[in-house]
């Protein structure tokens, strides 16, 4: 064949291609926004659901998942960034270093099917908290932790080696220079790994089914020994095994859209935060 | 007094640097400790034993025997080395209907010695009877002995019917074997798509075009897996139905679709990764020898970039395996050999996430979960290690 002729067939494919996968998100976005958005209203946002879940709002769902991104990042956000400066900082390159890459690195591989498995065994049963948010924030901390880890040793790579210097020749001790030039310096794009981690968290499913999440419980958590509902475990459930499918679609439709909102906006803003920062660097 | 506060600030660092270096090893810890009790439980029910008539010659069933004496599909003892007999099967409530209720409520002990009588009146009888209400020291009554499940009871069994009773099947056959359809018909699909997108992109695309598709990309890898089952659920569903015309759309064949989409992200951008990666003086050498375009990306960009291009697939098929939620609502969950790509399958993770909730802690039903998690683990281990040793091939390669 012609080689100019199969170039142009093999490109021509290509193209469309590309068309096809910009088009498949616009077809799953513009499904769920399409479909939710009638139904969404102050009332949806702020009521309980009622009549077997085929009426009313999901309030419960949303203050459940806002307390499960809030418990797993006071545990995951802590704990990550501590051990990247560590890994990062402290412990140089030699064997101990590499063998905690390893280990972060499968840990990311896990499925979090898994993760929720492991926080059932320890964090419900053996150390006893129950189906619980302390439950499932450690569960879903531990999922993210890697994602943390790894933003921000990267964040902490990416400020230039002269700083340390300059504040170490300064006179100022390792950890002085860590507080007030490392952190500052690295601090945007350690802000957009947490945002990063808070779509990772709200959107995730299987770690909290057996953990923390409730089918049905219109009152609010008192406590974090308290089970909630969650977005993401609402949308399944009212998906699958409602008591009218038909009647609760549109609930269904609406915790969908609410659920990527939260998500396509923490991905964006840590897209805009990375832009204006990274342009901020540049000039400066 | 500020040298220790930094002391102990540091300590602080290492010792997070270590608790998130060891969660790994209590997963695995905790993850195989509750799976592997499986084996050494009994293949009836816990708490439960077997009981015949001690003239009856039999003395140990097997697995199999003693589900299908229940389900009525095996009726004589001669099938099973007894003799050639009627089996009559005995489970505890009938013993409500042949003595009235109240007096045995009100008289514990007396359940006992009333199913001793029922045994020593039938000869062919097999009781299925809790051991608190075993028929004490009597002589006409004999115990089954009953082993352990074996690990070839999990590995080859090939039914998966964890709430029959009175004995258990946790074949795990199907279970793997679905997954593995699943996500491999996945990768199937969506790698010579996730291909020719990566192509476009790193060779064909404007500055632009690509500024616009990677954040696109990057939402398509960020929407809930949740939300992409509910998609499938509500779309893929009824148009694989209609489209091919069968009586339910839940398949393995949806499935796979809703598990392609989902992998395209991680295909493409590894993918793109290392075909963008190829050194500069390969394409300008290629091209300068007379060859297009397309010559130059299909002979020269695409063999460079193969072991990107596979540790790509490898990673797409780890996360088609561990994924959940889209998979448990879209393939009909149906624990049975999968023998077509049009029929309902269950996968190992949809399987753990469908039954965990309704299991009680320590039963042989839980810890047979926990083994389905533990072979999750080990596969996706297997698999990015794979991809790692792959990439840094890839890597080398650029030195």
């Amino acid at each position: 064949m012609n080689k100019k002729l199969s170039q142009d067939i093999a490109f021509v494919i290509f193209r469309i291609l590309g068309l096809v996968i910009v088009c498949l998100l616009f077809w799953i976005l513009g499904f769920i926004i399409y479909n939710g958005i009638e139904v969404i209203s102050w009332e949806f946002l702020t009521t309980a659901p009622t009549e077997g879940m085929t009426a009313g709002g999901i309030f419960p769902a949303i203050v459940g998942t806002l307390c499960l991104i809030a418990g797993s990042m006071i545990f995951a956000f802590p704990l990550g960034v501590m051990s990247a400066i560590y890994t990062n900082e402290y412990a140089g390159n030699g064997t101990i270093v590499k063998f905690m890459r390893v280990m972060t690195n499968n840990l990311s591989s896990i499925p979090s099917i898994v993760f929720g498995l492991f926080g059932m065994s320890l964090f419900v049963n053996t150390l006893g908290f129950g189906d619980s948010i302390i439950a499932g924030s450690l569960t879903l901390g531990l999922l993210v932790l890697p994602l943390v880890i790894r933003t921000t040793e990267e964040a902490l790579k990416a400020v230039p080696y002269a700083y340390r210097t300059g504040s170490l020749a300064l006179g100022a001790t390792k950890l002085q220079t860590i507080r007030r030039v490392v952190l500052p310096a690295a601090l945007p794009n350690i802000t957009t790994g947490l945002i990063l981690s808070i779509g990772r968290v709200s959107g995730e499913t299987a770690p909290i089914l057996f953990t923390v999440a409730a089918y049905f419980l219109p009152k609010l958590p008192s406590s974090i020994f308290d089970q909630v509902m969650a977005l993401p475990y609402h949308l399944y459930v009212v998906a699958t095994s409602g008591t009218n499918l038909e009647a609760s679609r549109p609930i269904a439709y609406g915790t969908a859209l609410v659920l990527i909102a939260i998500v396509l906006l923490m991905n964006l803003l840590a897209n805009a935060l990375r832009k204006y920062f990274g342009k901020k660097v540049k000039t400066s | 007094m500020k040298r220790i506060v930094e002391r102990i600030i540091e300590s602080l660092f290492t010792v997070s640097g270590a608790i998130s270096s060891i969660v790994i090893v209590l997963i695995i810890v905790f993850l195989f400790k509750e799976g592997f009790g499986l084996f050494s439980s009994p293949t009836v029910e816990k708490g439960y034993s077997l009981y015949i008539n001690s003239r009856n010659q039999v003395s140990e069933l097997n697995t199999f025997d003693i589900t299908h004496i229940f389900d009525e599909k095996i009726t004589n003892w001669s099938e099973c080395g007894g003799a050639d007999m009627l089996i009559k099967p005995f489970r505890f409530d009938e013993i409500f209907e042949l003595f009235p209720e109240d007096d045995l409520e009100h008289n514990r002990e007396l359940i006992p010695i009333r199913l001793s009588e029922i045994i020593a009146a039938n000869p062919n009888i097999i009781a299925f009877l809790p051991q608190r209400f075993a028929p004490q020291n009597s002589e006409e009554v004999k115990e089954l002995s009953i082993r352990n499940i074996s690990i070839s009871d999990f590995f080859g069994g090939k039914e998966w019917m964890p709430t029959s009773k009175p004995t258990p099947l946790f074949g795990v056959l199907p279970l793997i074997l679905g997954t593995l359809l699943v996500s491999i018909l996945a990768i199937l699909i969506a790698l010579p798509l996730g291909l020719g997108v990566a192509i476009y992109l790193s060779e064909l695309a404007s500055e632009r075009m690509r500024k616009f598709m990677k954040p696109t990309i990057e939402l398509l890898a960020g929407i809930p897996s949740v939300v992409y089952g509910f998609f499938g659920l509500v779309i893929l569903v009824p148009i694989v139905q209609k489209g091919l015309n069968l009586s339910v759309g839940e398949t393995a064949f949806t499935g796979s679709l809703i598990l392609a989409i989902m992998a395209l992200p991680t295909i493409i951008t590894v993918a793109e990764d290392a075909m963008r990666n190829t050194p500069r003086t390969m394409r300008e050498a290629s091209l300068a020898l007379g060859a297009t375009n397309w010559q130059t990306i299909y002979r020269v960009i695409i063999p460079y970039s193969a072991s990107g291009i596979s540790a790509a697939a490898v990673l797409g098929i780890g996360r088609a395996i561990g994924e959940t939620m889209a998979v448990l609502m879209v393939t009909g969950n149906a624990a049975v050999m999968p023998t077509s790509l049009f029929q309902s399958v269950r996968t190992i993770p949809a399987t753990i996430a469908a039954e965990l909730g309704e299991t009680p802690a320590g039963s042989s039903h839980y810890q047979a979960l926990f083994l389905l998690g533990c072979i999750l683990f080990i596969i996706t281990m297997i698999i990015s290690i794979t991809a790692e040793v792959i990439s840094k091939k890839q890597h080398n390669k650029g030195l």
